[in-house]
């Protein structure tokens, strides 16, 4: 077994796991955040997708000993303080940019970490950006509009 | 007028703040208090005799609690898994239909076939048990091929000789072959419908839960349609009575189909649940889901046109192998029969049609529904002959359908293979994708990619849908084993905000908001006084659940008839009060209006009324404002559009970029634009992927080999072009919101459309088809065999 503490969304989260447990499972069974969602075992399909020290990663491929000690933010801490939805968020709502809603959170933090990344991306660099997360109910249509929707208003 | 949250405004989706937050409850976000694991043992062989079980080394590891096999099921007198469609053959016997047991009774008959399920306290502990077990399978000759299985290649069920679950036919078969006697030409085309797997994104999962104080079970699942689950099993598989089951599906991450079916899980961890004394949980790796979610399509037909001199269509002949995999899935007889062979008029005035239809077993994953569900089969059958015909006819694709289609004056149009068609305006759709893609201006862009060495393509496919199956007297004459209407409830609270209880299940559609628009329409009241509450029955009266694009047109309809018996209601109490004769008060805007006065009564001081009767017609109605509509179809609803696709391809490569892709679909009259375009995306990247990317393939000895994200082509953001989307609108004319559905069409159209595109861009090298999914090797394979454009020769 090992401690573990991770700053998750501005808070300590300390758990004594064993050495193998991945970083999705502190935070879904430890954490009990259950934004974050597995949707395979291959790291293919980007539901897990969080934010460690800022970029994103599949928390999949993550032990949870790994992210000893630093800040990982999940779909949970993406919302402003009053608890309204995010520009990102939000854009992804004005634009019908999500269905079933189970890859949403792996697809918000991805797009958030490429407007960290690129403030202004093309579709086609959103679309390739993506390329990890798959979603299996919008055709990804909306979700690129949400992105570019979410970019213009971060611009100003 | 369209107001904010009313029918026809693109109101932002209510659900997706949740969703957006994290907040969603997904079955697996689900724990319950002292809750087991079970992992099942699966075979990783296609075919054998199981010889021994031995579970000796795992019954003492740590964190077991209990190893079941099948003899623990016979001993509790468990049934197998019910199919819900019984198929009448040709020679009027029942379809075979062999035994599908929760755990593999002797035999097993596809790689990921339950075993052994293991129940311990954590998933770790399970899986290690697991390993432990030993089995001795003696392995027998697989079958994956569906010609192979129909002649004897393996003996799968005992009870289906050649393993032919049926050999079907529908249609005039003598007025067919005496049309195509007559023929100026016929058209013939070998068609395979490549199989797919479903993938919601969200992996299957149970949790079964007995409360031996009130002896009730709870299943939470992942499922379209609780009710369903609960009336199969609980009726068929694990004999509780429905006042002792509750089936409750929370947030589910997506379904296309693959969560309608009941499954050996499900019945599994509920009945487990009650033999280890806690609750028992299941969730499926995505591998296991590969292997045990139903699969969909994989047909082979050979398809045939017989037409007149001037391209008119006097007949189709249809002959389809549809493989059903290993088991009968709950709904898997009815694919390829009646949402399949009733599908083959499409737009078209085609006299005679004849299909036949052979189900096989095959030691596959079961197959059954997945996202258009026998349409998208029907429709690419049609469309990839038309536009062979039309080579062959030295027609052009537009010139032949038009000449073809049921004119706008032909409605109702009795079909030659049962179906009527109530409304439609075939030409419409067809005149405003046109438009659309500007397809007179198809040649100078074809020239100009030629100019840039890429050949370009344009391909154009027009469909029918059929939803809403119905009416119940219907199907069931057609051997549904249920009926087919929808159920509601509106409860009307006492300071007159409204809970709406449907039997209709949300899993990506936006019910929660669609529904409360139509609510908030018809009672002219703040749309967000009202929540809409589904998947749970013990809230819900009853329901059949959602597939085949049903929510609206039945669920809604159902809604829209319990808010009718509301306003009725209310109309009696607003008499009363305001003293004036029932027949005198209109209901509008809201409120209940006494005709040529100014008096009126809010809707929401009726409900108070109601609920504090002190001054109230108590001899006339009863207190309480709550009332439940079932409704049950007259027909189905025929939505149809035309789609074109353009593509360039790579000869270089092979590789292929949808370059535009344009739908003009008629739904009958929609009351969400925003979401009805979401799921017209939704469906054409599922079509797109299916045409592009996506197979499930078995080796010759029944291993998938194609059971993970690394191996299965998913559609990418990247693989996707942008979609221009729009309607037309003819109403239908047999349900009060004049709506048809949208859930599949995209699934249904897009195949063909694309994979006429490729054929027109390869038309040069005299490729006349190819098989999807149409990947760049396949492509490039096909010009490098026919190297020499035909052109340039």
């Amino acid at each position: 077994m090992a401690n573990v503490t991770i700053t998750l969304n501005g808070q300590t989260k300390t758990a004594d796991v064993s050495e193998n447990t991945l970083l999705v499972d502190f935070i879904r069974s430890h954490a009990r955040l259950t934004g974050t969602h597995v949707g395979c075992d291959t790291s293919q399909c980007g539901a897990c997708v969080v934010h460690v020290e800022g970029e994103s990663m599949k928390s999949c491929t993550m032990l949870a000993v790994e992210a000893d000690g630093k800040n990982v933010v999940t779909i949970e801490g993406m919302a402003n303080e009053d608890g309204s939805l995010g520009i990102l968020q939000k854009a992804f709502q004005d634009h019908h940019g999500l269905q079933c809603g189970y890859c949403t959170p792996g697809m918000v933090m991805s797009a958030a970490d490429l407007l960290n990344v690129n403030s202004n991306p093309s579709d086609a660099e959103i679309r390739e950006w993506l390329e990890g997360n798959i979603c299996r109910c919008t055709g990804y249509h909306n979700i690129v509009k949400a992105v570019q929707a979410a970019a213009a208003e971060m611009r100003g | 007028m369209t107001i904010q949250g009313g029918i026809g405004s693109a109101t932002k989706r209510r659900e997706d703040v949740r969703f957006l937050r994290g907040k969603g409850t997904y079955t697996d976000d689900i724990n319950r208090p002292g809750q087991a694991y079970v992992v099942f043992l699966r075979s990783q062989v296609a075919h054998g005799h199981i010889k021994a079980i031995d579970c000796s080394a795992a019954e003492n590891m740590d964190g077991v609690i209990k190893i079941f096999t099948s003899a623990d099921i016979k001993a509790a007198g468990l049934g197998g898994i019910p199919c819900g469609w019984q198929i009448t053959d040709r020679h009027g016997e029942p379809m075979k239909e062999p035994a599908h047991p929760i755990l593999a009774d002797g035999k097993v008959r596809h790689v990921g076939d339950p075993i052994v399920a293991v129940v311990a306290e954590s998933v770790r502990e399970a899986r290690a048990a697991v390993d432990a077990i030993s089995i001795d399978i003696e392995e027998l000759e697989a079958v994956v091929d569906m010609n192979a299985a129909i002649q004897g290649a393996a003996q799968i069920h005992d009870e289906a000789a050649d393993n032919i679950c049926y050999d079907w036919e529908f249609g005039d078969a003598d007025a067919t072959n005496e049309a195509f006697a007559q023929a100026h030409h016929i058209t013939k085309i070998d068609l395979v419908n490549n199989r797919l797997v479903p993938n919601a994104m969200e992996p299957r999962c149970a949790i079964g839960e007995y409360d031996d104080s009130t002896e009730r079970y709870t299943l939470h699942t992942t499922s379209q349609n609780p009710h369903v689950i609960r009336l199969l099993m609980g009726a068929f598989v694990l004999n509780i009575p429905e006042h002792r089951l509750r089936v409750f599906a929370p947030d589910v991450g997506g379904g296309f189909g693959s969560k309608i079916y009941h499954y050996a899980e499900e019945a599994f961890v509920t009945w487990a649940s009650s033999q280890v004394g806690c609750p028992v949980k299941w969730t499926a790796d995505r591998t296991e889901a590969f292997l045990t979610d139903a699969h969909g399509r994989d047909h082979r037909s050979l398809a045939e046109v017989a037409m007149d001199a001037e391209g008119r269509f006097l007949a189709m002949r249809f002959d389809t192998l549809a493989n059903m995999g290993a088991y009968l899935s709950t709904f898997a007889p009815c694919i390829p029969t009646w949402l399949h062979a009733t599908l083959l008029a499409g737009q078209y005035t085609t006299a005679a049609i004849h299909c036949r239809v052979r189900a096989v077993f095959t030691n596959t994953t079961p197959v059954d529904a997945y996202r258009g569900a026998g349409r998208p089969e029907a429709t690419y059958l049609l469309e990839r002959m038309i536009n062979k015909a039309a080579l062959e006819m030295g027609m052009d694709q537009v010139e032949i359908r038009r000449k073809n289609f049921i004119k706008p004056d032909q409605f109702p149009y009795q079909t030659p293979v049962a179906l009527v068609y109530d409304t439609g305006n075939y030409d419409q759709t067809l005149d405003k994708v046109l438009e659309m893609a500007n397809y007179d201006g198809f040649e100078a862009r074809r020239a100009e990619a030629a100019s840039r060495g890429k050949l370009r393509g344009l391909g154009l496919s027009c469909y029918i849908e059929a939803c809403g199956i119905a009416p119940s007297s219907l199907v069931g004459a057609l051997g549904a084993r249920a009926g087919l209407y929808e159920a509601a409830t509106i409860r009307v609270n006492p300071t007159g905000s409204v809970s709406v209880f449907t039997g209709s299940h949300s899993h990506g559609q936006g019910h929660e908001t669609t529904f409360a628009q139509v609510v908030a329409d018809r009672l002219g009241i703040d749309y967000n006084n009202i929540e809409i509450i589904h998947g749970d029955t013990d809230r819900v009266p009853f329901g059949m659940g959602t597939y085949g694009s049903r929510s609206l047109a039945v669920g809604g309809t159902a809604i829209v008839n319990a808010v009718d018996k509301v306003i009725a209601k209310g109309k009696k109490i607003a008499a009363h009060l305001l003293e004036v004769d029932e027949d005198d008060i209109i209901f509008e805007d809201g409120a209940f209006k006494a005709q040529g006065t100014d008096k009126s009564k809010a809707f929401g001081e009726i409900a108070l009324a109601a609920y504090v009767p002190h001054q109230y017609p108590l001899d006339e109605v009863e207190p309480g404002l709550e009332e439940t509509a079932f409704y049950d179809p007259k027909n189905f609803t025929f939505p149809a559009g035309s789609y074109l696709c353009e593509v360039e391809v790579d000869p270089e490569t092979g590789v292929t970029e949808i370059v535009g892709f344009w739908a003009a679909d008629d739904f009958g009259e929609i009351v969400n634009p925003m979401i009805v375009e979401g799921q017209v995306h939704g469906g054409l990247a599922q079509g797109l992927g299916q045409a592009m990317l996506e197979q499930a393939v078995y080796d010759d000895k029944g291993q998938l080999l194609t059971a993970s994200y690394m191996d299965y082509a998913m559609p990418r953001a990247a693989d996707l072009p942008n979609f221009e989307v729009e309607t037309c609108v003819t109403a239908c004319t047999h349900n009060p919101l004049g709506v048809k559905g949208c859930g599949e069409a995209g699934a249904i159209g897009s195949p063909p459309a694309f994979v006429n595109a490729v054929m027109n861009a390869l038309s040069d090298y005299g490729i006349e088809h190819l098989d999807m999914p149409l990947t760049p090797e396949k492509i490039w394979n096909a010009i490098q065999t026919n190297k020499r454009p035909i052109a340039a020769e």
